[in-house]
């Protein structure tokens, strides 16, 4: 067979399939690199005191408890802000829209929340809630601004996930006297769940590795704050990746900026972990 | 109908209401960015004069005179995307065929892992990665001054684009149909070129798509180009410090005030027209292929 094909198509051949096995093979090791050197730089430097503890300038300590707690609380708040706003934007342009016009434009306006980029998010962040709506710089801006910045990713995979659901189901539901919103409630929701928890996944994974839109509206305080302190306005608190920037950019502190790193990579890893996870369930049910 | 209690009527009616407010918060959203951004944007432009604004070479805002010209940093922010384009689109599509149509099962779901991976590293990380490794083997190998300057931050962005690129365009090639392949092959050509001459054309919207994200998203990207090109508004120079439009807003915004503060505004409100252009270039990119 082979013999058939001139010399130069052989050698372009191979070129051509060396190059892609070469690309492949960067990638691979680019990010094999990435994490090995991250890991080797800030695994030594993770210890319980920066963990536990929050800066203390008396003792010239470094602790990074308030970024944790402040990442938590942002995560949190985010998704209670979004998650119901986001189903039911799904919902609605599943099950009740009519207007196909209507639908487009809202698709549309999805799309363009979607590629925003965050330093925008950040800006118009600060205009809104923090200037306007006098919420200062802090946690609830902050986790405002991201609820807008997350809400397509919400809208999106619910609505992935209304799609799989059988019309008979609904039909089923409202042929045996069910109102609308009833059969929503108790049969479209529930078979929707794993797509809205992906949904929640990737929300989150956006909120972690988030730093420009926070900047300017959580802005950079490391002081810990509790439960009710974090709803709070006016009370401003830096995540894990701002505080990670103002480590290494601000103050030269490679040394805890390449440990949180490494606790950001895992971070990365277990919510990609779960977002597979959690499509590979949503993929069965749709076999 | 009459059965059903008043009350019953009344909550759906209601939920159909909370449903349709919940679908038109998209709206609102995107009308109060553009708004807000204009409303902050516009009078900046109004006092510099847009001429002077968007083709001024010098930027000098904290000068004892000064001078608004944000040119260095659209040019950086065009620059620096070709560049992270130029590199990262042959690596990524290269790597997207091969994950499509040469490798073996396997291969092909760990190195999707690999590249989803790479998609979920915050952008901080890749940030401080670049100033700790590129900035000092950039300054080494040219032998400059410094290695924080535009050529960093094409690289930084390279490799940040990868993953959007690589995923896009894999699923476009992977849905051109069999029989296009099939037909290639019994018609005696290799397996690669068929991939690269029958394949790769025919998925050629969807490889195009790939690209104008790719874009968006290095237009887009702030931190990681923060902490690598250098941050000083020079005229881009390969090997020069230099600033993008992202990283103008970002480094001033916190000590600025007055004009300053309101250009810093402007130059978002250039920022956000630029990925408008884009968003709608991608829209009728799709709309075509439908």
């Amino acid at each position: 067979m082979t013999d058939t094909i001139s010399k130069a198509r052989k050698i372009k051949d191979t070129i051509l399939k060396l190059m892609m096995v070469l690309s492949a093979g960067l990638i691979c090791s680019l990010l094999l690199g990435l994490i090995g050197y991250i890991l080797y730089r800030g695994i030594p430097h993770i210890s319980w005191m920066l963990v536990s503890t929050k800066p203390s300038l008396l003792r010239g300590t470094v602790g990074i408890l308030p970024n944790i707690l402040n990442t938590l609380y942002i995560i949190i708040i985010t998704l209670v802000i979004v998650l119901p706003l986001g189903v039911g934007a799904a919902i609605y342009l599943n099950e009740y829209a009519k207007n196909k016009k209507l639908v487009r434009v809202i698709e549309l306006a999805t799309e363009t929340l979607a590629g925003i980029p965050s330093i925008i998010y950040g800006l118009v962040g600060m205009l809104l809630f923090v200037q306007f709506f006098s919420l200062g710089t802090s946690l609830m801006a902050g986790s405002l601004t991201l609820a807008i910045m997350t809400l397509p990713t919400i809208i999106r995979t619910t609505q992935e996930s209304l799609k799989t659901v059988p019309k008979a189901y609904r039909e089923g539901s409202l042929g045996l006297g069910a109102g609308k919103w009833y059969m929503i409630r108790t049969v479209v929701i529930p078979c929707v769940i794993d797509g809205i928890v992906t949904g929640c996944i990737l929300s989150v994974g956006r909120v972690v590795g988030e730093s420009a839109a926070l900047l300017f509206t959580a802005g950079m305080a490391n002081e810990l704050l509790s439960v009710p302190e974090a709803v709070q306005a006016g009370n401003a608190g830096s995540t894990l990746t701002v505080a990670m920037y103002v480590y290494a950019k601000e103050r030269g502190q490679f040394d805890v900026a390449f440990a949180v790193a490494a606790i950001l990579l895992v971070l990365t890893f277990l919510i990609n972990m779960s977002a597979k996870i959690a499509a590979v369930r949503l993929k069965q049910k749709r076999g | 109908m009459e059965k059903i209690k008043k009350t019953a009527r009344w909550m759906e009616r209601a939920m159909n209401l909370l449903f349709l407010v919940c679908g038109l918060l998209t709206i609102l959203f995107v009308v109060l960015i553009t708004i807000f951004l204009l409303i902050s944007g516009i009078p900046a432009i109004r006092d510099i004069g847009l001429g002077d604004f968007l083709f001024g070479k010098v930027w000098a805002s904290t000068s004892a005179k000064p001078s608004y010209g944000i040119l260095p940093f659209i040019l950086a922010s065009v620059y620096g995307t070709l560049g992270a384009i130029l590199i990262g689109v042959p690596i990524g599509l290269l790597c997207a065929i091969f994950l499509a149509k040469m490798s073996p099962k396997k291969v092909s779901s760990a190195v999707r892992n690999v590249v989803d991976l790479l998609a979920g590293i915050p952008s901080v990380v890749y940030g401080l990665v670049g100033m700790i490794i590129i900035v000092p083997c950039v300054r080494e190998i040219f032998h400059l001054p410094d290695g924080a300057n535009l050529f960093s931050a094409i690289l930084v962005l390279a490799v940040m684009i990868l993953p959007s690129i690589i995923s896009v365009s894999e699923t476009a090639i992977g849905a051109v149909p069999k029989e296009y392949e099939e037909a290639s092959l019994a018609l005696g050509a290799t397996k690669t070129e068929t991939v690269f001459k029958v394949v790769v054309p025919a998925a050629k919207s969807g490889i195009v798509t790939a690209v104008v994200l790719g874009i968006g998203r290095a237009v887009g990207e702030a931190m990681a180009v923060m902490m690598v090109a250098g941050n000083v508004a020079n005229m881009p120079k390969l090997f020069g410090s230099v600033r993008f439009l992202t990283t103008a807003v970002a480094s001033e915004m916190s000590y600025s005030s007055g004009l300053q503060r309101q250009a810093l505004f402007s130059i978002a409100l250039v920022l956000f027209l630029f990925i408008m252009a884009i968003n709608l270039i991608l829209n009728v990119v799709i709309k075509k292929k439908v």
